[in-house]
């Protein structure tokens, strides 16, 4: 954020809202403008979740563009950031995830200062519970790895996952606890500010914010992109992100090519809130499922994905059975807490389960998409990583690994051993 | 102060009185009493602490929108956080204690974020707690924590049973008001089958207490008559305290039924969820009245006057002697006629509307009850309780005309329609501005499969508010549901009521109109969580513009009632601040469930032994006898060694795999999977599946076979044998074999459905039992029958025969390297074959050994397992397999995969095999590093360690690694992690560490 540590209008702090407070509160500034569309701009971001946003922050931060336009057809974070259930890791297995992944995470760490925003990041540690001896072999390979790529992890045994943990029941009986995967620096954060926060300094730098304007249409010429037709006109551009997750597959027709995507319901849930009895992050990958508290005090929970492609934003009841079967089985205090609120976001699919950073056949457009059920911990790390692809035309380290071409090579990157469940 | 009236109350037993605890005190009450009507009634107003400022909060509501009223219920295994007061059917010795309060509930330091209310508004926690970095995780957070959270934590394991029933209907109404009674008459009138659940344990909804008459009959009585005709149709069910929970596409439904909670314990199960597939719904879920906002109208006294009228006529409680009525609407004329008969005083309705007349407003002032018209509340007086209100012009800035002194308030800002059920599935709403309020736009309803109509709304629930207007509605609804049903329409006439007429209402969202800042942040919208007007003020000025924005921002409507009393409020609170039209600002969607659910119910049966099958094998009760140690394989359990007395895992594991080595040992094989395939193009078929040949395979014959993904990645193997002409029987690993029937199913039907073939898994239809080591010829001898030399049943062969009595089947293969028999025999007698061979092999030395010597001896042979050695990036090719995937034929899965760059690139990680230099063994999972580091800064690596173990048979650790140009580099030294930040060194040498030649096997 520009501005400095002082009283200027702008800056969010504990001074300021004292300030406002004298004056109930009248002189609060929109977080972000609302500008009528520019006929054009040097970069047009396609989507106004965690991912387009980042981009466009870093596009600015990083590389001093900021003649940039954020295109959301809804509100902000509509999509799969305002209803992920937050879970931030970097404990992934291969070099490009961790990565990634990291970079992100570590990001994370200072995110609230660096955007003047509390998105409350809490690093309360996440643990992966192996419950076969198949999952203890996998996660003993991953803390490995982790050694090696700079991503503090490590097995612990079941007495420490209770010490940690006092509500889970380790002693099965289907599936005893043997172990866990434990990042005492991965946590959770609050998933709408972390949008709001990126938008916020977005627009701080100049860049448009231009909700409820939904991209209809992809102009090009012989040399490449030239435009979007949206529900708001015409807007000319010779470099366009496409950041929009779900709808991957929509939005690349309308530029004439393919994705490599599935779109799936993936569900969660929250129960009532309660006074806190956990402090971390827990997923069960063997029985499928996966909880934490959040500081309002709901049980947030999350399982897989149905077993259909759809485009609804409702999942079926099946799924949420099974989840919360799952976690009553690990965590059988549960049982007689309610259900407060289900719901469902579509989450683009790759067939390695990983994401795509990449140039695509058409020149100028680049995407940023395929995070799956497990992007949100991503935001900043693939911004940093998809703006550094926009701004200099090809892929730095980060996002080397994840261009679309893998999928021609075979160049997977596959998760699967390290995440049943990849939240 | 609320009380309990000398008479009156038409749902409670005055005969009957009962006794529970609040809090530890015991509280006198009535059979048919709620917990709140109770309390209400013994004078305890103060029930509980909102959210955010812990106000003190007593009752708002009368049913299940109820925002405030809610406590931790019951003790130990039936203790269940944030009840609603409400709800809960009071029973004799119910506990119940108040919550979000320390140390007391009279007492809260928590309320001490009410005196700093003015610095705490919506999103505070946004704009501060930023800095110093460390502070909001260790500071911050955990006393946010620690003051947000309801009810306590359970802590015991639930006490009690749920079960789920399944069921179908033509036709399935939700509420049992007298739209819900009617809608089911007609239906059931028409032959249909019914399924009529109402939430309460009471039919009839609102109108008995409203009073109306029709048919000539008291509400009541008609509820009577319809009833009785209803139980007399066969075709109609009928179901109480059942709530209609969820409705998702194409006429699923979700219903709670609670069988028990008003009666802890006495017949499980204690919920019941219903799964209803329909052939249509109904909704006839009435409608939740709506609060007004004027300055501290969350003081402990402030209800609904709906609520007030249920609490006198239904349960026979005062709200408090004096009660001020403030209304938009005509219908909270009722409530002071209502409070007027029980004899309390109404000192004054305070109307919004200017000019008020029509019936209702007469017949109140004809009682002498002061109606004042253009006026509002500019502020309730009191704390814990009300003593009075503060009226001014609601058209003006809130200057106080007087004081009325009083101990309750009952407020109406009109009706909303339930539409939950409807909006659940994709139907949308409409603003009606006649009656401020948004109802079902039948234009766009929900739709079923076939793209018509699946939802029919009825009665108040359709926008409905008077009783002849909700029942000509719900009787009209029902006969188009009928008729859309196919149904032949009956003959019968819409009930007849007679009706006092109504005044429209004047939309009143903030009161008064031109209120200023200071009253502004004192008029609740969501009286649990702490959202006032001011906040969503803010949150329009911030430019949390869309309502969901405004909703997160402030966290409206999202408490346990989940707005139902807020979000309309709120909405035009938000319209109003946007200067737009309350249907342009739009409506947040509505997500199941309609009320919390219960989770125990949502998991229904399944929780413990029977959360997932627990698949036994048919020697299961074998291994138990001799204290296998067991280990979860998927859902089957099986040994993973077989411990004797003073030995533990290792040393067993140890003696398991040196006496099947040197003598013979059991195994108990029958996890793996058996899928047979059969039909004319089964040969065919295999040859896509498996990357070898198995057409080619003579009858008689075995063959280890390898299948890949259409990616190429090796997902599966086993030894393949051809039974007939026509058939083969395909081994599968243990985790593989419903996978793997799955994915010959989906190529099947999916890709080849032309193609001749049948596959059936027959995994659990067969015991089967590895016999190996050097004695095991020798042992099967000994139980006499078929041949099985070398000569009859050579290695890789199989056949059909006889031992010791027993049908079984041989193959002659091996996982281990030695001598080794597989008997396959039908389930039932497995068990009886493992004992034989027990006590004839005795003198032998046989013993069994579990999974973990079974992989030892795997690992000393070189053999690969999959998901050690595989992980779904892994090539037959990259596993010294090549000879197992097929040059001569022109297609298999995975075959083009296979083909591309990355796949046949030389420096992909191979197979080989690790020797530390020590003779120590290698962690799980250990990598080899490499010099330098990567663009990422992350460590570069050559290799990892795929499976280690010690091995008993060379006495020293060995290890299968996948390493770069690994076979290239035979007799290297490398660095492997030790698992301790550093390294040991090993020598890269061939995966097969025992009987290269294969010499041991094959005898
Ligand atoms: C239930 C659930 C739980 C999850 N849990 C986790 C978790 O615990 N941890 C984790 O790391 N990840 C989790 N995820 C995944 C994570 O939410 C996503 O990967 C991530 O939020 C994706 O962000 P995004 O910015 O790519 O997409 P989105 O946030 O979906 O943003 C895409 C935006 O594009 C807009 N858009 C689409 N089409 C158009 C158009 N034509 N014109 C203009 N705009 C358009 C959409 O409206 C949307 O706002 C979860 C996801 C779900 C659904």
């Amino acid at each position: 954020m520009p501005g400095s540590r002082g009283f200027d209008v702008k800056r969010y702090s504990v001074f300021a809202i004292a300030r406002e407070a004298l004056r109930w509160h009248r002189g609060w500034e929109r977080a972000w403008a609302t500008p009528e569309p520019k006929p054009e701009y040097d970069v047009v971001i396609v989507g106004g979740g965690g991912h387009g946003l980042a981009t466009a922050y870093y596009l600015g931060k990083n590389h001093g563009i900021t003649n940039v336009a954020v295109v959301e057809k809804g509100w902000l974070g509509g999509g799969n950031t305002g209803r992920n259930t937050t879970i931030i890791r970097s404990n992934y297995l291969q070099d490009p995830s961790a990565a990634i992944y990291e970079k992100a995470r570590s990001l994370y760490e200072t995110m609230s200062q660096d955007l003047n925003m509390n998105v409350m990041f809490s690093p309360r540690g996440v643990m992966m519970l192996a419950q076969t001896e198949h999952e203890v072999r996998g996660y003993k390979r991953t803390e490995m790895a982790n050694a090696l790529q700079g991503v503090k992890t490590e097995f612990i045994g079941p007495e420490r996952v209770k010490e940690l943990c006092p509500i889970i029941h380790i002693e099965g009986p289907r599936y005893p606890v043997l172990g866990a995967l434990w990042q005492a620096r991965g946590g959770t954060a609050r998933h709408d500010a972390v949008a709001w926060g990126y938008a916020r300094a977005c627009s701080a730098m100049g860049m448009h914010i231009l909700q409820n304007t939904e991209v209809t249409g992809i102009t090009r010429d012989a040399s490449g992109v030239t435009g979007i037709e949206t529900s708001r006109g015409r807007i000319a551009t010779r470099k366009l992100g496409l950041v929009v997750a779900g709808h991957s597959g929509q939005l690349a027709e309308m530029a004439g090519f393919r994705l490599p995507i599935e779109s799936l319901a993936l569900q969660a849930l929250v129960s009532e809130p309660i006074k806190p009895c956990m402090d971390v992050v827990v997923m069960a990958n063997t029985v499928h499922g996966y909880m934490s508290q959040s500081d309002k005090g709901e049980m947030v929970i999350g399982g897989g994905t149905d077993g259909f492609n759809n485009f609804t934003q409702r999942g079926s009841f099946h799924h949420i059975e099974e989840t919360v079967r799952a976690l009553i089985e690990t965590f059988p205090m549960l049982s007689r807490l309610k259900m407060l609120r289900q719901w469902g976001g579509i989450v683009d699919m790759t067939g390695d389960r990983s994401p795509i950073i990449s140039t695509t056949p058409v020149p100028g457009i680049f995407v940023d998409c395929g995070w799956g059920t497990g992007g949100f911990k991503a935001i900043p790390g693939s911004g940093w990583a998809m703006a550094e692809l926009m701004a200099k035309g090809q892929p730095g380290p980060l996002a080397e690994a994840f261009g679309l071409s893998r999928f021609r090579e075979g160049r997977f990157i596959d998760e699967s051993v390290a995440a049943g469940v990849a939240h | 102060m609320s009380t309990r009236l000398a008479s009156g109350g038409r749902l409670i037993d005055r005969e009957t009185p009962i006794h529970f605890l609040f809090n530890g005190r015991k509280f006198p009450g009535y059979a048919g009493d709620t917990l709140a009507s109770a309390l209400l009634g013994a004078g305890q107003q103060l029930m509980g602490r909102s959210f955010k400022y812990h106000r003190p909060r007593s009752v708002v509501a009368s049913g299940h929108e109820e925002p405030n009223a809610l406590v931790n219920l019951g003790d130990g295994g039936r203790f269940e956080p944030n009840q609603r007061a409400t709800v809960t059917e009071l029973y004799d010795g119910l506990e119940a204690r108040s919550q979000n309060h320390w140390p007391s509930l009279e007492m809260d330091i928590g309320a001490l974020n009410d005196l700093a209310a003015r610095f705490l508004p919506a999103g505070f926690y946004y704009k501060t707690f930023i800095h110093p970095r460390w502070a909001w995780k260790h500071l911050f957070e955990p006393v946010i924590r620690r003051s947000a959270g309801l009810g306590r934590a359970p802590v015991e394991r639930d006490a009690d049973r749920y079960e789920h029933y399944h069921t179908h209907c033509d036709l399935l109404i939700a509420g049992g008001g007298i739209a819900g009674l009617q809608a089911a008459l007609v239906a059931g009138r028409a032959g249909l089958s019914v399924l009529l659940l109402e939430q309460s344990p009471h039919w009839g909804g609102r109108s008995p207490v409203d009073g109306a008459t029709i048919d000539g009959a008291e509400a009541d009585d008609w509820v009577k008559i319809a009833l009785q005709e209803l139980e007399s149709l066969d075709n109609v069910r009928l179901r109480l305290r059942c709530q209609v929970a969820g409705l998702y596409d194409h006429g699923y439904a979700l219903a709670v039924e609670r069988l028990a909670d008003h009666q802890p314990g006495a017949i499980p199960p204690r919920q019941r969820l219903w799964r209803i597939r329909a052939r249509h719904v109904l909704t006839a879920t009435g409608a939740i009245e709506r609060p007004l906002a004027f300055a501290s109208n969350d003081t402990p006294g402030v209800m609904l006057a709906s609520a007030v009228r249920d609490y006198v006529v239904n349960w026979g409680v005062s709200p408090g002697d004096r009660t001020v009525i403030v209304t938009n609407n005509d219908d909270a004329y009722r409530t002071a006629i209502a409070l007027h008969e029980a004899g309390l005083v109404v000192p004054m309705v305070v109307d919004a509307r200017p000019g008020v007349g029509g019936p209702l407003a007469e017949t109140v002032r004809a009682l002498g009850i002061r109606v004042e018209s253009g006026k509002a509340i500019a502020k309730v007086l009191g704390g814990k309780s009300v003593g009075g209100v503060a009226i001014a012009a609601q058209a003006g800035e809130g200057a106080v005309l007087e004081t009325v002194p009083c101990e309750a308030v009952a407020m109406s800002g009109g009706w909303s329609p339930v539409v939950h059920l409807w909006s659940h599935c994709g139907g949308k709403l409409i603003w009606d501005e006649v009656s401020a309020l948004f109802r079902p736009d039948p234009a766009r309803p929900p739709t079923g499969a076939d793209g018509s109509a699946m939802v029919t709304p009825a009665g108040s629930a359709n926008g409905a508010l008077l009783a002849d207007a909700v029942l000509a509605d719900a009787d009209a609804q029902a006969r188009a549901a009928v008729k859309a049903l196919g149904a032949r329409l009956p003959k019968s006439a819409v009930p007849q009521v007679e009706t006092v007429a109504e005044q429209p209402l004047a939309a009143t969202w903030i009161m008064p109109q031109g209120a200023g800042p200071a009253l502004r942040a004192k008029m609740w919208l969501d009286f649990q969580n702490d959202v006032k007007v001011s906040d969503v003020q803010l949150a329009a000025q911030e430019g949390y513009a869309s309502v969901e924005h405004a909703k997160r921002y402030t966290t409206l409507g999202m408490a346990t009632d989940q707005g139902k009393l807020s979000n309309i409020n709120g909405l035009a609170v938000l319209a109003g601040a946007l200067d737009q039209r309350i249907p342009s600002v739009g409506t947040t969607t509505f997500r199941p469930p309609y009320t919390p659910l219960t989770m125990g119910t949502i998991a229904g049966e399944a929780r413990g032994v029977l959360f997932q099958p627990l698949r036994k094998t048919a020697l299961h009760s074998a291994h138990e006898a001799a204290r296998a140690d067991f280990e979860p394989v998927g859902q089957w359990r099986r040994p993973y060694c077989y411990p004797r007395p003073g030995e533990d895992r290792q040393a067993a594991v140890v003696r398991e795999v040196k006496n099947t080595r040197q003598a013979v040992g059991l195994l108990d094989a029958s996890t793996l999977g058996k899928i047979i395939v059969s039909g004319p193009d089964a040969g065919r078929f295999l040859d896509m599946i498996y990357t070898n040949m198995m057409s080619t395979l003579a009858p008689g014959k075995c063959r280890y076979g390898l299948i890949c993904s259409e990616n190429g990645f090796l997902i599966d193997d086993g030894v393949v044998a051809r039974i007939d002409e026509q058939t083969w029987l395909c081994h599968t690993t243990t985790g593989g074999a419903e996978r793997i029937h799955g994915h010959m199913e989906d190529w099947l039907q999916c890709e080849w459905w032309d193609w001749q073939v049948h596959t059936a898994n027959v995994t659990e239809q067969f015991a089967q039992i590895g016999v190996v080591g050097p004695k095991a010829r020798l042992l099967l001898e000994t139980l006499g029958g078929m041949d099985v030399s070398k000569e009859a049943l050579p290695f890789m062969h199989w056949a059909d025969g006889r031992l010791g009595g027993f049908p079984v089947r041989v193959y002659r293969i091996s996982f281990s390297g030695e001598l080794s028999y597989e008997i396959a025999l039908p389930a039932s007698q497995g068990l009886a074959l493992w004992q034989r061979l027990m006590a004839a092999g005795e003198e032998l030395g046989v013993m069994p050994y579990g999974t973990e010597a079974l992989h030892v001896m795997r690992a000393e042979k070189g053999f690969i397992m999959i998901g050690d050695e595989t992980d779904g990036t892994i090539i037959p090719q990259d596993l010294g397999l090549s000879w197992a995937v097929s040059k001569k034929k022109a297609d298999f899965l995975g075959k083009r995969a296979q083909q591309r760059s990355h796949m046949t690139d030389p420096d992909r990680w191979k197979l080989v095999g690790l020797e530390t230099l020590d003779g120590s063994v290698l962690p799980d999972g250990a990598h080899l590093p490499a010099a330098g580091e990567n663009a990422n800064g992350q460590r570069n690596v050559q290799g990892r360690v795929t499976s280690t173990y010690y091995s008993p048979t060379l006495d020293r650790g060995i290890a299968l690694a996948l390493v770069h140009r690994g076979p290239d580099r035979m007799g290297e030294e490398v660095p492997v992690q030790d698992g301790k930040g550093g390294t040991v060194a090993a020598r890269i040498v061939s995966p097969v560490f025992f009987d290269p030649k294969g010499e041991k096997q094959d005898v």
